[in-house]
């Protein structure tokens, strides 16, 4: 202490050391320091610290509500690529759909159109068959009655035994169509 | 230029203007953050916006960068304190009528740094325990035939000179920026009063230069705050991290 109210004294002369301490500035530094200390860590800090959470709470909400937001927007549009996907579908699907039956359609009408004149071919057939079948028979009563008719003018007989006439007719028939399918061989 | 002494600057006891200012500093720095901060509002004014533009300073760009991981706002508010406060008793010296850096007294200066030198010492041992003053000295990896010279340079380099070049860099570049602005103060003055006009015209030249230092050493005064501070972070990162250094 001697030393420092000799050198403080000096201070400002000559032999003044500017790396000796005055006690009593280091003293007030220390409590001024100390104050500032009490007041930063008591108030400072803890106020700064306290607006610097709420914003970042704040900054990291909006962020969230902005990724919910974003992800909300994603799905809707996912649903509706899915819809339009659905959609896409359905019509083709329902276009196929058509032109099968249409071509169903066409075919069943094909086959009814051919059945039908086929039907009506064999209707025909039929008919001519049975037609000629009736003049085949019609025929061969007439003929047989004219021939006999005939004959019975040229030999002047009578043949009115009906029974054997017929047996003649018939006789001359066979032959004549045995004579035909010999010609036909 | 001064404002008048209000005991003797060299009293050893007594109140002087150097005291003064430096109480003052608190109150300006407290009005400031207080009122900075008091309001609270997600979207800041002008006065909270500087607020948190001064603190997130200390706090990102010193402690969060330099001691990082999940604990270093325990030491913001020692290294928030310790920026503001040198800041603003060394801007004291730029100021008119002011004119005095209060760390251009070297008490100040030794106070700051023993306060910063027990906490890094504290730190490390509550950190690392009584291996901690081996962990700080020993570096690993060293050959052990280069240790005896390794050691004892650790020793003295982190528990000796580390302490006093801490608080001397700060009073050093205080006392010798005040000590130019003063003596180109005086310069001028000593000029201007000569008979001869020539020599009068010559104090122009002093005052460009003066203004120059001025400029100078309002630069330094931000400067030698920030290096102050960004020491401590540094001590502290080293005595949190003892291990894997």
């Amino acid at each position: 202490m001697n030393q420092l109210i000799i050198s403080a004294a000096t201070e400002g002369g000559e032999a003044a050391n500017p790396l000796v301490p005055n006690l009593w500035e280091m003293f007030v530094v220390l409590v001024g320091f100390a104050l500032l200390m009490f007041i930063v860590v008591k108030f400072v800090v803890p106020m700064f610290e306290k607006t610097f959470a709420e914003r970042a709470e704040a900054i990291e909400g909006g962020i969230a509500k902005a990724e919910k937001a974003q992800a909300e927007a994603s799905a809707a549009l996912e649903e509706y690529k899915q819809q339009l996907t659905d959609a896409r579908a359905e019509a083709n699907r329902i276009r196929e759909e058509a032109r099968a039956e249409g071509a169903q359609i066409l075919a069943d009408l094909k086959e009814k159109a051919a059945a039908e004149s086929a039907r009506i071919t064999a209707q025909a057939h039929t008919q001519i068959e049975s037609e000629r079948q009736a003049a085949v028979v019609a025929l061969r009563s007439e003929v047989g009655t004219l021939a006999t008719t005939l004959a019975g003018r040229i030999v002047g007989e009578a043949l009115d035994d009906d029974q054997r006439a017929a047996r003649v007719v018939d006789r001359f028939l066979a032959e004549l169509e045995s004579q035909n399918a010999g010609a036909a061989k | 230029m001064h404002l008048p002494a209000i005991l003797p600057w060299g009293a050893a006891d007594g109140f002087s203007k150097q005291m003064l200012l430096v109480l003052l500093s608190v109150v300006i720095i407290a009005t400031f953050f207080v009122l900075a901060a008091r309001k609270q509002q997600l979207v800041p004014g002008k006065l909270q916006f500087a607020g948190e533009m001064a603190y997130g300073f200390v706090r990102n760009s010193i402690a969060k960068d330099i001691i990082g991981g999940k604990d270093f706002m325990k030491y913001v508010p020692l290294l928030f304190s310790l920026f503001f406060f040198i800041l603003v008793n060394n801007i004291y010296g730029a100021i008119p009528l002011f004119q005095l850096p209060t760390f251009s007294h070297v008490g100040g200066a030794y106070v700051l740094a023993g306060i910063v030198y027990i906490t890094w010492i504290a730190i490390g041992i509550k950190k690392n325990g009584v291996k901690y003053f081996k962990l700080a000295t020993v570096p690993s990896g060293v050959p052990f035939y280069i240790l005896p010279i390794v050691v004892p340079i650790e020793i003295i380099s982190n528990f000796v000179v580390r302490p006093v070049t801490h608080s001397l860099r700060l009073f050093a570049t205080m006392l010798a920026g005040h000590l130019i602005v003063m003596i180109a103060g005086y310069g001028i003055e000593f000029l201007v009063s000569q008979e001869n006009i020539l020599l009068q015209g010559t104090s122009v030249l002093v005052l460009a230069g003066a203004i120059a230092m001025y400029m100078l050493e309002a630069l330094i005064m931000v400067l030698q705050a920030y290096v102050f501070t960004l020491l401590t972070a540094i001590y502290i990162e080293g005595a949190l991290h003892a291990d894997s250094h």
